[in-house]
């Protein structure tokens, strides 16, 4: 991911044949994921040593609500991020997506039906910035900025400072309820979603077409990639996890603001490119992807276990997401600087 | 002369005298000059901070650690005075100024020296700010009858009829004035932002360009953060939350391209008064306050499309500002 340094570009190195290829167990032990994987096992470990009740199975259970309904929505914005875009705007769809639920529950509709609504809304929200930046031709980053603002808008539109209440009583089980044992609803949720996306970025076509896209959008589209297309997909999957996030957190809250999940679109891209995927974008995996959601999900629950207020996390997050991608760089500066100048 | 009234600018402060004009048939004081000096002044500080974002976007970068940055500042700023009172006005505005340059730094190096992104670095250091503002103040607040009367006057004091902060606004956009179109520097921004391949070629160091937009941005949004913590008279770790995403959003609105190189300083100024009058217009108009959040987002969306077609009509940008030099 550290390689992206354009063709042409003065500092672009020169291209270095090797002898023989490194065996596939010596790339995988260099590669990000390992260092991840050795992270998030050491804060594990950290976090078993500090509290006694960190290794209780109910405790690490509820630890996943910190990570499932953000981590769901991570997995698109990885693809599209891979894809070379981005969207700000789903903390905002979440939003949207709830006030709406809200809305039909205080109608008297039933469970079915805000389900429903809440796939319905968020796959809309999805499409229009779709449709802003394929149809359109806009950057996404400001697009999905203005979207961010309108999609929350609405919502303090229908809401002002009032909430929605009353959810049907088998609404609840979404964000609440156990499938087996200690798992909830939403981490077995968050498993199928993991490997379901595992598959599409990993194992088809369409997954190659995301990452050729994310390597030169013009290459990919001389090579026959239907580069509008596949974009405008990744942003309706986008809304579409953001709208199953927002089904899974107003179930969980029961109650919906327009202020629910503000902040959340910067904990997600920091999830995403903590997990790999470069900002640039053209790589990036999604194992990488679930591990850095397990390591945000521990830290915050294992800082929370010994007190440490919530914004100091963020500062442990954010020093996080600025050192895994200084390292690697780091590193190759200093390698480079000793051998040749 | 026909250039001049097809410019964004023009466009824009049209757009803004109608936005006046039909908020005066429903509320006719609005356009009296009280009313617009008070509006001015309320939105001072949003436009000194969309003018330092102008020089970090127009050089292809983002600085959204602008908020987090004036909440630190304020927060240090307003320790310092409670701790000492003593310490004179001026010193303490040297030391917001210095402060926050040193946090743009902080940014700036990152991305000159790592060459990281600078969206994730400010990401970053977006959340670290925040942090550290909380570790500072122990999460309390800093209300006003802890600070001394000096340092809660001072923006307000009435100079000519303008309070300072609105003067310091004014000397703000001339300082950004000369610095965009009189000095090497200011050209080397957009020369950054339009082709980066370019200006090294041109013997212009991009990096460290780009590091001394980052701390522009940053000492712009540390004298922002002793204005806004003296003028409200509180500072407490959620100040100016999510307010970079409005610093953004003026200067989108006000014509400067997201990828580089495109901008100017009256774009700037323009797309910041159109957010401050909507925010000051909507309570006397009878729309509920509510309406702002998504009235703005509407605002950014038709402006960047209005952007992208004219950008496209134009084509690469530097050689249209060489042509309008000639």
């Amino acid at each position: 991911m550290s390689d992206q340094v354009l063709a042409g570009d003065p500092r672009a190195p020169d291209r270095n044949i090797p002898d023989r290829l490194t065996s596939p167990f010596q790339r995988h032990l260099r590669s990000w994921e390992t260092l991840l994987l050795a992270v998030a096992v050491g804060i594990f470990i950290i976090n078993a040593l500090s509290s006694p009740y960190f290794l209780d199975p109910w405790n690490l259970s509820d630890a996943t609500f910190n990570f499932t309904e953000k981590a769901m929505i991570a997995f698109a914005m990885a693809l599209l991020i891979i894809s070379g875009e981005i969207d700000l705007s789903v903390a905002s769809i979440i939003a949207l997506t709830s006030t709406a639920m809200g809305y039909l529950a205080q109608s008297g509709f039933g469970v079915p039906e805000l389900v429903a609504a809440g796939l319905m809304v968020g796959m809309l929200c999805g499409a229009f910035n779709g449709f802003l930046v394929t149809g359109l031709g806009l950057p996404s980053i400001v697009a999905t900025i203005g979207t961010m603002s309108l999609f929350r808008g609405i919502s303090y539109i229908v809401l002002g400072d009032q909430a929605f209440r009353g959810y049907p009583a088998g609404f609840s089980f979404f964000g609440q309820g156990y499938v087996w044992w200690v798992f909830t609803f939403e981490f077995v949720l968050f498993a199928v979603l993991a490997i379901a996306y595992g598959i599409l970025l990993h194992k088809t076509d369409f997954g190659r077409a995301v990452y050729a896209i994310g390597n030169n959008p013009l290459a990919a589209r001389f090579s026959g990639v239907r580069v509008g297309r596949v974009k405008f997909i990744l942003f309706l999957l986008t809304g579409l996890m953001a709208g199953i996030a927002a089904i899974c957190l107003t179930s969980r809250l029961g109650s919906t603001r327009p202020s629910i999940a503000f902040g959340w679109e910067l904990e997600i891209v920091t999830m995403v490119v903590l997990g790999g995927v470069s900002i640039l974008g053209g790589s990036g995996t999604i194992p990488g992807v679930v591990i850095a959601a397990f390591v945000m999900g521990m830290v915050t629950f294992g800082f929370g276990l010994i007190n440490v207020p919530g914004i100091v996390m963020s500062i442990f997050i954010g020093i996080l997401l600025i050192s895994v991608i200084a390292l690697p760089r780091l590193w190759s500066n200093f390698r480079t600087r000793g051998k040749v100048v | 002369m026909i250039q001049l009234l097809k410019s964004r600018e023009a466009i824009l402060a049209a757009a803004i005298l109608v936005l006046i004009g039909l908020i005066s048939t429903r509320y006719s004081d609005f356009a009296a000059p009280s009313n617009l000096i008070n509006v001015f002044n309320d939105t001072s500080i949003l436009i000194m901070l969309a003018l330092g974002q102008m020089v970090v976007i127009v050089s292809r970068c983002i600085d959204l650690s602008v908020a987090s940055n004036l909440a630190l500042t304020g927060m240090v700023v307003a320790t310092l005075n409670m701790m000492a009172p003593g310490v004179p006005v001026p010193v303490l505005l040297l030391i917001a100024v210095a402060f926050g340059a040193m946090l743009g730094a902080i940014n700036g190096v990152l991305v000159w020296k790592l060459d990281l992104p600078p969206i994730v670095v400010t990401l970053g250091t977006l959340t670290i700010f925040r942090g550290l503002i909380f570790l500072i103040s122990n999460g309390e607040w800093i209300n006003a009858h802890e600070m001394t009367a000096g340092f809660k006057a001072f923006p307000r004091y009435d100079v000519f009829g303008l309070s300072l902060l609105s003067w310091l606004a004014i000397a703000t956009i001339a300082a950004f004035f000369v610095l965009v179109t009189r000095t090497p520097l200011g050209r080397a921004f957009f020369a950054v932002g339009g082709n980066p391949h370019a200006a090294v070629y041109t013997g212009i160091d991009v990096g460290y360009t780009r590091c001394l937009a980052f701390i522009i941005s940053g000492a712009v949004a540390g004298l922002c953060g002793y204005l806004w913590v003296a003028r409200y008279a509180v500072a407490y770790v959620d100040i100016a939350g999510g307010f970079e995403l409005e610093v953004v959003a003026a200067c989108v609105i006000g014509g400067i391209s997201i990828a580089g190189g495109i901008g100017s300083v009256g774009g700037a100024v323009l797309g910041a008064l159109f957010l401050g009058i909507v925010k000051n217009a909507l309570p006397v108009v009878d729309i509920s306050p509510f309406w702002q959040l998504a009235i703005s987002g509407a605002a950014i969306i038709i402006a960047v499309a209005f952007n992208a077609r004219s950008e496209r009509k134009k084509g690469r940008i530097i050689l249209k500002q060489a042509e309008r030099l000639a």
